[in-house]
C-alpha cells in the first residue's frame, strides 16, 4: 500500500547505516593506534544505553565515573557511545555479527546473554569477583550472568517485585494490606463490589502478567519447583504449577484486573494505578522513583503508596520472603578487545562507584550492597532494602531466564491463560514442550 | 538531444547509479534472505546450512498459517473497501459543492505517520476512557467490549484504522483518473439522455478500469505485507489473534533470534506477494482496452 513511502524510509535507513558504518571505522582507527604497549595511551570504547534525555540521572553518574577514572589514570581515555534501549539492542547484534563489539558494553542476563557467550564474544569476568568486588554483590545477582559456571558480566541493577497499593483507597474501604491469599481475595472482592478496579495490569507486554503467574507458582508449588520447571530440570506439569495456573484464572474471573488488560501496555496499565483508578499494582522496584521522588507525579499520590509482599497461599509450599525479580543490566568485556586488562579494571571501578551513587543519583537499586543508613533515602526505599536483605530466594523473571523461543511461547501462553483461551493443563503442556524444544 | 540519448555509453551512465542502488539495497538483500532461509542462524554466530528444513517447518507451522489467514482477510477487506473509495471519488469528481474541501479531509490521514495514527486509535479504543466506548455507553450500551483485547474482535478493530489510513490515497488516485476523462464524453452522454448512474457505470468506470486494476494489486499486496499499525497497536496479540505474516516474521527473527526461519518466512511472503500480483493481473487482463473516441 505505501510501498513508495516505505522505500524512501528504507533508503534513508541505508544512508543512516552507511553513516554509522563510517563513524565506526574512525573509532576503530583510534583504538588500534592507541592500544599496545602498557605505558602508552589507551582508549577504551564503552557503549551504553543511558542517553542524557531519557535517563538523565544515569547519564550524569556515568560521566562522573568516567571523568574520575580518567583523572586517576592519565593514560586512559574512555570513549562513550550512547544509544537508547531498543537501538542499543539492535546495534549490539549488528556489531557482534561483524565481530566489532565495543571493549566494554551493557548486556542483560541469562537468555539474552546466552547466544553471545556461545558465539564466544564475551570474556569471563570471574577473577574480578575475587578481587575488590568480593562479597560486594547481593546474593543471587551475579548468578544470573553465569553460564556453565563462568560469569560473563557484572550486574549494575537489582530489582524485586512487590505489590504496591494505594493507601487512600484501602483506608476508604477499611481494608488492610493482605498477608494471605484469602485476604487478598477478600480485598479484591470488596474493591470490585465498590466499582474500584482492584489491580492495574497492562498485559499487552505479557511479562507483566507473567509476574502474577510466577508468584502464584512460587507460593503454591514452591520456589524450587518453579525454578526447576523454568530451567528444564523439572516440569511445568507439576501438580502445584497446574494449580497455580488454575488459581490465576479464578483470579481473572473475580474481576481482579482492570478492563481490557490484555490490550493495554504496561504504561497504560500503570497509568490506571497512578491516577488512582486502580488500587494495586505488581511491578519491579525500578518504579520506586515514581512513588517517591518523581515530581511529575502528584505528591498526595506518592505519599499514599505502600507495598506488601505477595501473600502466602494456604497449604502452599512457598515462603513469603521469596521474591520474583532479578538483576537488570550488567557490564561485559568483549572477548576480542585489544585492551582487555584495562577494560576489566575499568569495569571493576565502574561497578564499585555505580553502587555508591546509583540510588541517590538515579533511583536505581544497584546489585552491590548499599549502606542505607548514610544515604537519607525515602522510607519506601529503606523498607524494600530491608526486605531484600531478608529475601530467602529471588527467582529471575521467567522470560529473561528462558531461551528466547521458549520465552515467546511462555509470554503468549500467559495472555491466553488470562483470557481463558487455554486450560491450565494445556498451558502447562505447552510450557513443557517449549522448554524441552529450546534445549 | 537525440544524439546524446542514442549513445549507449550515456544511457549506461544515466541508468547505472539508480540500478546500482536498487541492486544493493533491494535485490541483493532479497537473494541473501533466500540464502539465510536455508540456514540455521541466531543472528550472532555463524550460519549453518540446513537445506530446506525451514521451509518444511513453515508448511506445518499453524501459527504462520493463522497469520496468513489474517493477512488474507485484510486483503479481502481492503479490496472491498476500494468500491467505497471509488464511489466517493465519483461523487467528489461530479462538481459538487465543497468537493475540494472533502478531498483534503479524506487525504489528511495519509499525511500522518503510522505511529501517530496508532497512538490516536489506541486512545480511541481505550476500554474505559476511550471515545469509542464512552460514546457507546452514552448511547446506552452497558459494558462495551475492550476492542483490542477480545481475541474475536481485535483483528476487525484493527482493520478500521488500517483502511481509514489509506482511504485518501485511493480516493485521490480515482479522483485524478476520473478528472482525466475528457469532458465531451460526459456531455455527449448527457445529450443522449444518460442518467448520472449510467454515466458512472457505463462511461467513467470502463475508462478508468486500468487504474482500478492497479489499485487492486496495490491493495492486495500492501495488505499481505502489512505491518505498521498491528505492530504498534497490539503487537499481534493477544496470543496471536491479530498476527499477520509480517509481524510474525518480525517476532521470529527479532524476538526469538531465529533469523534463519525468519528469513524463510519473509522470502515465502515475497513469493506469495508475487503470486498474488500475477494472479490478479492474469484474471483482470483484457485483450483490447476500451476506448471511446
Amino acid at each position: 500500500m505505501a510501498s513508495k513511502k516505505r522505500s524512501i524510509l528504507l533508503a534513508a535507513m541505508c544512508l543512516a547505516l552507511l553513516a554509522a558504518g563510517c563513524a565506526k571505522g574512525e573509532n576503530e582507527g583510534g583504538t588500534k593506534g592507541g592500544s599496545g604497549d602498557s605505558g602508552g595511551k589507551v582508549t577504551i570504547n564503552f557503549m551504553h544505553l543511558w542517553p542524557e534525555g531519557v535517563s538523565a540521572g544515569q547519564n550524569k553518574i556515568v560521566n562522573q565515573i568516567i571523568n574520575d577514572y580518567q583523572n586517576e589514570h592519565s593514560n586512559i581515555t574512555i570513549k562513550q557511545q550512547v544509544l537508547d534501549n531498543e537501538q542499543y539492542k539492535n546495534k549490539l547484534k549488528v556489531l557482534s555479527s561483524s565481530n566489532e563489539l565495543p571493549d566494554v558494553g551493557v548486556t542483560w542476563a541469562a537468555g539474552f546473554l546466552q547466544p553471545y557467550v556461545e558465539g564466544n564474544l564475551f570474556m569471563p569476568l570471574d577473577e574480578l569477583l575475587g578481587g575488590e568486588l568480593k562479597d560486594k554483590f547481593v546474593a543471587g545477582t551475579t548468578e544470573a550472568y553465569a553460564i556453565d559456571g563462568k560469569t560473563y558480566a557484572l550486574p549494575l541493577e537489582f530489582n524485586i517485585a512487590p505489590i504496591y497499593y494505594n493507601k487512600a483507597i484501602f483506608e476508604k474501604y477499611d481494608l488492610k494490606a493482605p498477608q494471605t491469599y484469602e485476604e487478598l481475595k477478600a480485598v479484591i472482592k470488596t474493591l470490585s463490589e465498590n466499582d474500584i478496579a482492584p489491580i492495574a495490569l497492562g498485559n499487552k507486554d505479557r511479562w507483566t502478567g507473567s509476574l502474577w503467574y510466577m508468584y502464584l507458582a512460587d507460593r503454591i508449588a514452591g520456589q524450587q519447583t518453579l525454578a526447576d520447571a523454568i530451567s528444564g530440570s523439572g516440569s511445568f506439569q507439576d501438580e502445584g504449577l497446574v494449580q497455580a495456573a488454575r488459581e490465576m484464572q479464578s483470579l481473572v474471573d473475580s474481576n481482579a484486573f482492570i478492563k481490557g488488560f490484555n490490550g493495554l501496555s504496561n504504561e497504560e496499565g500503570k497509568a490506571e494505578f497512578l491516577n488512582g483508578k486502580a488500587a494495586m499494582y505488581l511491578m519491579g522496584t525500578w518504579e520506586l522513583p515514581n512513588f517517591t521522588t518523581n515530581d511529575d507525579i502528584p505528591k498526595e499520590f506518592r505519599d499514599n503508596v505502600g507495598f506488601f509482599k505477595f501473600p502466602t497461599v494456604e497449604g502452599g509450599k512457598g515462603d513469603i520472603n521469596s521474591w520474583v525479580g532479578g538483576p537488570g543490566v550488567g557490564l561485559f568485556v568483549a572477548q576480542n578487545s585489544e585492551v582487555q586488562q584495562e577494560a576489566k579494571a575499568f569495569v571493576e571501578y565502574f561497578v564499585n562507584k555505580w553502587g555508591e551513587q546509583s540510588v541517590t543519583g538515579a533511583g536505581v537499586i544497584p546489585a552491590t550492597k548499599v549502606d542505607t543508613s548514610s544515604l537519607g533515602l525515602p522510607p519506601l526505599y529503606i523498607d524494600l532494602f530491608t526486605e531484600m536483605n531478608k529475601a530467602s530466594s529471588v527467582t529471575l523473571f521467567a522470560d529473561v531466564q528462558m531461551a528466547a523461543s521458549a520465552a515467546e511461547t511462555h509470554l503468549n501462553m500467559i495472555q491466553a491463560l488470562f483470557e481463558k483461551a487455554v486450560t491450565p493443563e494445556e498451558f502447562s503442556e505447552k510450557h513443557s514442550q517449549a522448554v524441552a524444544d529450546s534445549k | 538531444m537525440d544524439k546524446v540519448m542514442s549513445n549507449k555509453g550515456i544511457i549506461a551512465l544515466y541508468v547505472l547509479p539508480a540500478l546500482l542502488v536498487v541492486l544493493t539495497i533491494i535485490y541483493i538483500p532479497i537473494a541473501l534472505t533466500a540464502y539465510y532461509g536455508l540456514n540455521k542462524w541466531n543472528g550472532i554466530g555463524q550460519p549453518s546450512f540446513i537445506g530446506l528444513d525451514n521451509y518444511t517447518k513453515l508448511l506445518g507451522d499453524a501459527a504462520f498459517w493463522g497469520s496468513a489467514w489474517h493477512s488474507l482477510l485484510l486483503a479481502v477487506f481492503s479490496t472491498l473497501s476500494l468500491l467505497l473509495y471509488l464511489a466517493v471519488a465519483m461523487v467528489l469528481a461530479s462538481k459538487i459543492r465543497g468537493a475540494n474541501l472533502f478531498r483534503k479531509i479524506y487525504l489528511i490521514p495519509m499525511l500522518l505517520s503510522s505511529i501517530a495514527i496508532a497512538q490516536l486509535w489506541l486512545r480511541m479504543y481505550h476500554p474505559t476512557n476511550g471515545i469509542v466506548n464512552t460514546l457507546l455507553e452514552t448511547l446506552g450500551f452497558s459494558d462495551p467490549p475492550a476492542w483490542l483485547s477480545e481475541p474475536k474482535l481485535v483483528l476487525f478493530a484493527l482493520f478500521v484504522p488500517i483502511l481509514w489510513q489509506y482511504a485518501g490515497f485511493y480516493i485521490l488516485i480515482y479522483y485524478a483518473a476520473i478528472k482525466n476523462i475528457p469532458a465531451q464524453m460526459e456531455e455527449a452522454a448527457k445529450i443522449d439522455g444518460a442518467s448520472s448512474l449510467q454515466i458512472a457505470w457505463k462511461i467513467k468506470l470502463p475508462l478508468i478500469m486500468e487504474v482500478v486494476k492497479v489499485t487492486v494489486v496495490l491493495a492486495v499486496v500492501g495488505s499481505l505485507k502489512y505491518f505498521d499499525l498491528i505492530y504498534v497497536m497490539t503487537d499481534g496479540g493477544p496470543f496471536g489473534s491479530s498476527e499477520v505474516m509480517a509481524s510474525y516474521m518480525y517476532k521470529i527473527a527479532f524476538r526469538t533470534f531465529d533469523f534463519g526461519y525468519g528469513s524463510a518466512i519473509s522470502f515465502f511472503l515475497l513469493i506469495i506477494c508475487l503470486a498474488a500480483t500475477w494472479v490478479i493481473r492474469r484474471f483482470t487482463a483484457t485483450k483490447d482496452p476500451i476506448e471511446y473516441s
